[in-house]
């Protein structure tokens, strides 16, 4: 019993901590998907995160606080967008400029406006996003299994939660059931084709970074205004470089990706219990050694160990178009 | 490749397109500083004046080019080998493992066999971390920019863990080791100096400054003047023609990142051996990925390495007096300034080229060259 309680906390809280892996996995895809690689996905959740804190902060407000952050995302996968798509620089390059400046700019913004460290001021509770139990959550508690399933994993989360997840089947849906997702595909894997039935690739390719900047605008909003009460300075701390393992491990495609942020997810959740706390017959596992098993574990898919994890055939490259 | 590789005169690719794209990133960054309310001008002179108006400022300056230098460097050998290597932070970071368990371990010995071996010992743990992604790319076909982001990531928490529960004295709460023995100190450069009899003021400037420029010369050489340069160029132009041509490209692309991989290693040099005399938590404090902003800047050639290492070195330096003199400036502005140098010199070093390419083609300019 007390087990199976356990279990479902660690359940719980491994599901909040895959939710911004999720978005900014998911936002990685659209971007990769289409060819354009993004190891900016750090630097957008940054600013979403900045915005977000800050304009739920000024104006009381967690959807305003949310349409900004993804309009400073989507701003900056833009920038990534006409470097990479407009001006054919290198995609790796610019997603480190992009990581730099994010990391910075919200530093210095958040002291020069608020002067409390470089954080956004502490939000109330009414300009997040909070979870509200669902009916009879808490008559369920005790109920073994379901009641547990039902009251501590299910119900009571904040909406962005339910929304990442939804935005894995839409995602799905949206790729390989639609004409758009074909061709965002296609233009990842033969430009030249899609160039020839007289599709535009670079229009293909800004549809897609858009996508990404706006999934990473959400990522970092349940960072600031969902998880927690305000943007702290790097406060996405790696995250956006777990997602984009998530995104390799689950090998670019949407359903596999959510198990492996949730796997990733399960791993930070169990780490952080673990912590100092001696497992019998092994003694204490080191906390460093649970957060870097996500990062081990994609060398090894890469290495070819666990499956083969091929990417986009025309991802990093440039489309030069035949004159 | 159509369009913005047309022949330019050779002085306008390597030295007016950096140039004007270093001129763009500047002039966003002053937007920037009128953005936050402060004057772009004043602070330009608080800078400049912080990074060469005095002794210290100075050798602070060198210290930090130093630095840049090793990972421009380390990133630039790969490049030349067609290899995205940006794992030169947790390559320096192992670095500093090795240079730690030599100076702490051996810090009896006379400092002149101490320092070789540190300078072994930071190549070999820098190579050695780069080894595997190397080995995955050449063998398994994995991609080095995924592996060696994956790598940094391993060696911080390898790092943490080392330093936390293995590294640090008994006792102590400090995730670091204790203090070398002073024979394991580089030696300061204002002390070499005033051995001399020449007074120089005090700086953590040390004597990796000068192994730093060695080792610039030494890849210039390697890269233009032996056959193994000639080979790393040769698969970093045309992987094919490498193969084609009898050359190994899985070893070579083996050497290249173990070569990057030392380089970076010797970051720890200057940091550890030269300025903090113990191993601390994050002291590569993202060198490594400013290196490669260093060497795209330097077009990849160590001499454009070194210069461009000095521009970010000053700005590192005159951007840490900057916060100190104005206080609502951080130095975390520092880090926009350098992400817009990447920006702008690195992503869109091609933004300006058309237009550029159109002022020497036109009819204005050759009749003035005529």
């Amino acid at each position: 019993m007390e087990w199976l309680d356990l279990f479902a906390q660690i359940a719980g809280s491994a599901i909040r901590v895959s939710v911004p892996l999720l978005f900014a996995c998911l936002a990685g895809l659209y971007s990769e998907r289409a060819g354009v690689f993004d190891i900016g996905l750090e630097g957008k959740m940054l600013v979403g995160a900045f915005a977000a804190g800050t304009v739920a902060a000024l104006t009381g407000s967690a959807w305003a606080g949310l349409i900004a952050a993804i309009l400073a995302s989507v701003f900056f996968a833009l920038i990534h967008g006409f470097a990479s798509i407009t001006h054919r620089g290198n995609q790796i390059v610019s997603g480190v400029a992009i990581n730099f400046i994010a990391a910075g700019l919200t530093a210095q913004l958040g002291e020069t406006w608020f002067d409390i460290g470089g954080q956004t001021p502490q939000l109330p509770n009414e300009a997040r996003f909070m979870g509200a139990p669902w009916p009879f959550a808490a008559e369920l508690r005790n109920v073994p299994v379901i009641g547990q399933v039902y009251s501590q994993i299910l119900s009571g989360q904040n909406i962005l939660v339910y929304m990442a997840f939804l935005a894995v089947p839409l995602t799905w849906w949206l790729l390989y059931r639609t004409r758009f997702g074909l061709r965002l595909r296609a233009v990842g894997e033969n430009p030249a084709a899609v160039d020839t039935a007289g599709i535009s690739v670079p229009a293909m390719r800004y549809a897609a970074v858009t996508c990404c900047g706006v999934l990473c605008g959400f990522a970092g909003a349940y960072l600031a205004i969902a998880q927690g009460a305000s943007f702290i300075e790097n406060m996405t701390a790696g995250k956006g470089f777990i997602a984009l393992a998530a995104l390799i491990f689950a090998k670019w495609r949407p359903i596999p990706a959510m198990w492996a942020c949730l796997l990733f997810g399960v791993l930070e959740a169990v780490a952080n219990r673990l912590q100092g706390v001696p497992i019998t017959g092994i003694g204490e596992v080191p906390v460093q050694l649970m957060q870097a098993v996500p990062y081990i574990l994609t060398v090894f898919l890469l290495a070819g160990f666990i499956g083969h994890a091929v990417a986009p055939k025309a991802g990093g490259v440039p489309y030069v178009k035949e004159k | 490749m159509s369009g913005p590789s047309r022949e330019l005169p050779r002085w306008v690719d390597i030295g007016l397109i950096p140039l004007v794209n270093l001129s763009a990133a500047f002039l966003v960054t002053g937007l920037v500083f009128l953005a936050i309310g402060e004057s772009p001008v004043d602070s330009v002179i608080i800078m400049l004046n912080g990074a060469f108006g005095y002794g210290t400022g100075l050798g602070y300056t060198l210290f930090y080019t130093t630095n840049f230098i090793f990972t421009g460097l380390a990133f630039a050998v790969a490049f030349h080998a067609g290899l995205f290597n940006i794992g030169a932070e947790g390559q320096a970071y192992l670095g500093g493992l090795g240079v730690a368990l030599v100076c702490l371990s051996l810090g009896f010995l006379p400092m002149v066999i101490i320092i070789p071996l540190a300078i072994i010992a930071a190549a070999l743990f820098g190579a050695a971390w780069a080894f595997i992604p190397a080995f995955l790319q050449a063998r398994r076909g994995s991609h080095v920019v995924i592996t060696t982001i994956m790598f940094n990531f391993i060696a911080s928490a390898l790092m943490i863990y080392l330093l936390v529960s293995v590294l640090s004295p008994k006792g102590s709460m400090n995730p670091e080791t204790r203090t070398f023995d002073p024979n394991a100190h580089l030696p300061l450069i204002h002390d070499v100096l005033a051995g001399l009899g020449i007074a120089a003021a005090r700086s953590p400037l040390n004597l990796s400054f000068i192994w730093a420029l060695v080792c610039a010369v030494a890849v210039w050489l390697l890269l233009w003047h032996t056959t193994l340069g000639y080979q790393l160029r040769v698969l970093g132009a045309n992987p094919a023609a490498a193969a084609y041509a009898g050359m190994k490209p899985q070893r070579l692309i083996v050497i290249a990142m173990m070569i990057s991989g030392g380089l970076a290693g010797f970051l720890a040099l200057n940091e550890i051996m030269g300025a903090s005399n113990r191993l601390l938590l994050q002291f590569t404090a993202g060198y490594g990925f400013v290196g490669i902003a260093v060497a795209l800047m330097g077009r990849s050639h160590p001499f454009g390495i070194v210069l461009s290492a000095l521009l970010f070195g000053a700005l590192y330096q005159g951007g840490a007096d900057l916060s100190f003199e104005k206080p609502t400036i951080t130095r975390d502005m520092i880090v926009v300034v350098q992400g817009l140098i990447i920006l702008f010199a690195g992503a869109l070093e091609h933004m300006f080229r058309p237009q550029i390419a159109r002022f020497f083609s036109s009819s204005w300019f050759k009749a003035k060259e005529a």
